[in-house]
């Protein structure tokens, strides 16, 4: 390690070598940058994984352009949407179909708790909009009172949906009806909701009787081949008049997570989450870096006797920074890793440790570990070599 | 490199500790030349300011009142970046080793010879051995200070300061940690390299049994000379 150092470094790798002299001081900040690691891991895992939540709810559909109210901030927040404007938006030659999606939490009342499960309503006739996964159950919607479930679904038993069938639903009441559940897909829990649900737009009408047929949430709009969807978006906005927000279904998503990561208190409360493990990690390092610094007054005060300058002493501490920086994240990750398993197992939400988000809190914790290191640094005029007689 | 006659010229020098009301006059009017490749002993009571007059000559601390010129530099006024390339071509042994506890005495020499660039070459390493072997800890180069006794361990400053050919040679009571075998080693060593290669030494000493080898011996009381001669 010292040989590989001193080759990277061109010169004797000093602050590696204080470093190790003293095992248990490095140990401690070791734990100490790992621990701010772990901190800021868990804040973006879990701030990954309400946006992953955020998308699992529009992955369950297919299509090329969706418009909403001007308040919908999200899947479910906001007013709804004049039916209407579909047969407006059909008008248009590039626009090849649509559908009316309708969105409510109805509340599954059970022994074991209450399962918040949020329901989509859409037309059986419309499979294509569906995801793969699910639209193979869109022909079993038709019967009236029927629904399908999301297997995910928090606290819901494995054995419970195994069985699942046509013949075989399972039955439980809601919303004033007794729905037959037929079957179920993968979904996932989200922040708001322990589950999905897909019913038809029927089906989905009397669960929630103060919702009219005429003001879905949503519209999905699929277009003819090689249209362009920016160009018909752009179009359908003007024509449909209002201020109607038609979006991508990309840019849908990637603005619901906008909102919810820096305007809902969830998303704030984990970007703060992020703000304080850094920090706590500045304030390791720098104590960890200034004590050395104040350790080895007397031999910097001598090598500043030899001749060296000023930069020499600031690239040992920078040295020991990285080092630090590098050798805390290892178990720093590790750990993470763990925790985001355990997070997952416990709580079903969609955490993930991605090599970009690895990279990004690595080159954080250098970017962290060497502001410390700089601040560190000044305490280097108390080295004076005159001092040495 | 240029060959100074006289390497060290100092002319009026004054110092003062403290500040305002409580600044105090340390050093008054020395006046001293130092030939290329002698060697030059400070003596006088503690507190006669021999020490600073040392670190004033070696660039350590900052001249105040009169002139010193260091291997044709005015040391009044320099620049902190002209301070650190002169202390380049200096050697120092402080009376304490102020070797570097984390590294081993090959390390510690190496200190001395990275300063002047060129990174850390297989040509630097066998020097520090060398000069190690020469100091007789050829058999303890990668000790760490810790385990070295207390003259083993100003054996490796000495070496530390000697391994980059410095120009000058400051040292401070080099022989105090030192039996008298050794410490004359070390002195007759700064001698012989005054003679070979013209390295010109100053040293600040209360030791006896060393005064025989120096050159000239320079005595200090309350910060002016008071004595100035050859034994």
């Amino acid at each position: 390690m010292t040989r590989l150092l001193q080759r990277i470094l061109g010169r004797l790798p000093v602050g590696w070598l204080q470093l190790t002299h003293s095992r248990g001081r490095l140990a401690a900040a070791i734990a100490g940058v790992s621990f701010a690691n772990v901190l800021v891991l868990v804040q973006l895992g879990i701030a990954g994984a309400l946006n992953g939540t955020i998308a699992q709810g529009y992955d369950l559909f297919r299509a090329d352009i969706l418009i909403s109210a001007p308040d919908a901030n999200t899947m479910t927040d906001g007013g709804n949407v004049a039916r209407q404007h579909l047969w407006q938006a059909l008008a248009d030659p590039d626009v090849a179909d649509g559908a009316a999606l309708y969105i409510g939490t109805l509340t599954w009342s059970r022994t074991s708790g209450d399962t918040a499960l949020q329901t989509f309503g859409i037309g059986p006739d419309k499979g294509d909009f569906l995801a793969p996964n699910l639209a193979p159950h869109a022909a079993s919607l038709m019967r009236a009172d029927t629904a399908v479930i999301d297997r995910m679904t928090r606290r819901l038993e494995p054995g419970l949906v195994a069985t699942l069938s046509e013949t075989t639903p399972l039955t439980f009441e809601g919303g004033g009806r007794t729905l037959s559940v037929t079957g179920a897909f993968t979904g996932g829990v989200g922040f708001s909701a322990d589950g999905y649900m897909l019913v038809s737009d029927q089906t989905f009408l009397s669960l929630f009787p103060r919702r009219l047929s005429g003001a879905p949430n949503h519209l999905l709009i699929r277009l003819a081949p090689g249209a362009d969807p920016a160009q018909v978006a752009d179009r359908l906005r003007r024509d449909l008049g209002g201020d109607l927000r038609v979006r991508s279904m990309a840019d849908a998503i990637a603005e619901d997570q906008q909102y919810q990561g820096t305007e809902r208190p969830t998303g704030i409360i984990f970007g703060f989450g992020v703000v304080i493990g850094v920090l706590v990690g500045i304030v390791i390092v720098y104590q960890v870096l200034s004590t050395d610094v104040a350790d080895h007054l007397r031999e910097y005060a001598t090598f500043k006797a030899v001749g060296y300058p000023h930069r020499y002493f600031i690239s040992i501490i920078l040295e020991e920074a990285l080092i630090l920086a590098t050798l805390g994240f290892v178990p720093g990750i590790a750990i993470a890793t763990g925790l985001y398993a355990a997070l997952n197992t416990a709580t079903g939400l969609p955490l993930v440790m991605t090599v970009d988000t690895a990279l990004a809190v690595l080159a954080g914790t250098m970017a962290a570990c060497a502001l410390s290191g700089a601040i560190a640094t000044r305490r280097l005029a108390a080295a004076d070599p005159a001092d040495l007689f | 490199m240029n060959k100074v006659a006289s390497p060290i010229r100092v002319t009026g020098l004054n110092h003062w500790f403290g500040k305002n009301e409580a600044r105090k006059q340390a050093i008054f009017d020395v006046n001293l030349t130092i030939p290329r490749g002698s060697l030059t002993i400070l003596m006088g009571p503690s507190g006669s300011g021999k020490t600073t007059v040392l670190t004033l000559m070696g660039c350590l601390r900052d001249v105040q009142g009169g002139s010193v010129r260091l291997l044709d530099h005015e040391l009044n006024g320099a620049r902190t970046a002209e301070q650190v390339a002169l202390r380049r071509r200096l050697g120092f042994i402080f009376q304490a080793h102020n070797l570097h506890g984390s590294l081993t005495a090959r390390q510690n020499v190496l200190i001395g010879l990275e300063v002047h660039g060129g990174g850390a070459s297989a040509a630097y390493v066998e020097a520090a051995n060398h000069m190690l072997g020469l100091v007789g800890l050829g058999e303890r180069l990668d000790y760490l200070p810790g385990s070295l006794s207390g003259g083993q361990k100003q054996r490796v400053a000495v070496a530390r300061a000697l391994v980059g050919n410095p120009e000058i040679v400051f040292a401070d009571e080099p022989t105090a940690a030192l039996d008298k075998e050794s410490g004359r080693t070390v002195v007759e060593m700064l001698k012989a390299l005054g003679r070979e290669r013209g390295t010109t030494t100053v040293m600040v000493t209360h030791d006896n049994r060393i005064l025989d080898l120096a050159d000239r011996i320079v005595t200090l009381e309350d910060g002016r000379i008071v004595d100035d001669r050859t034994p």
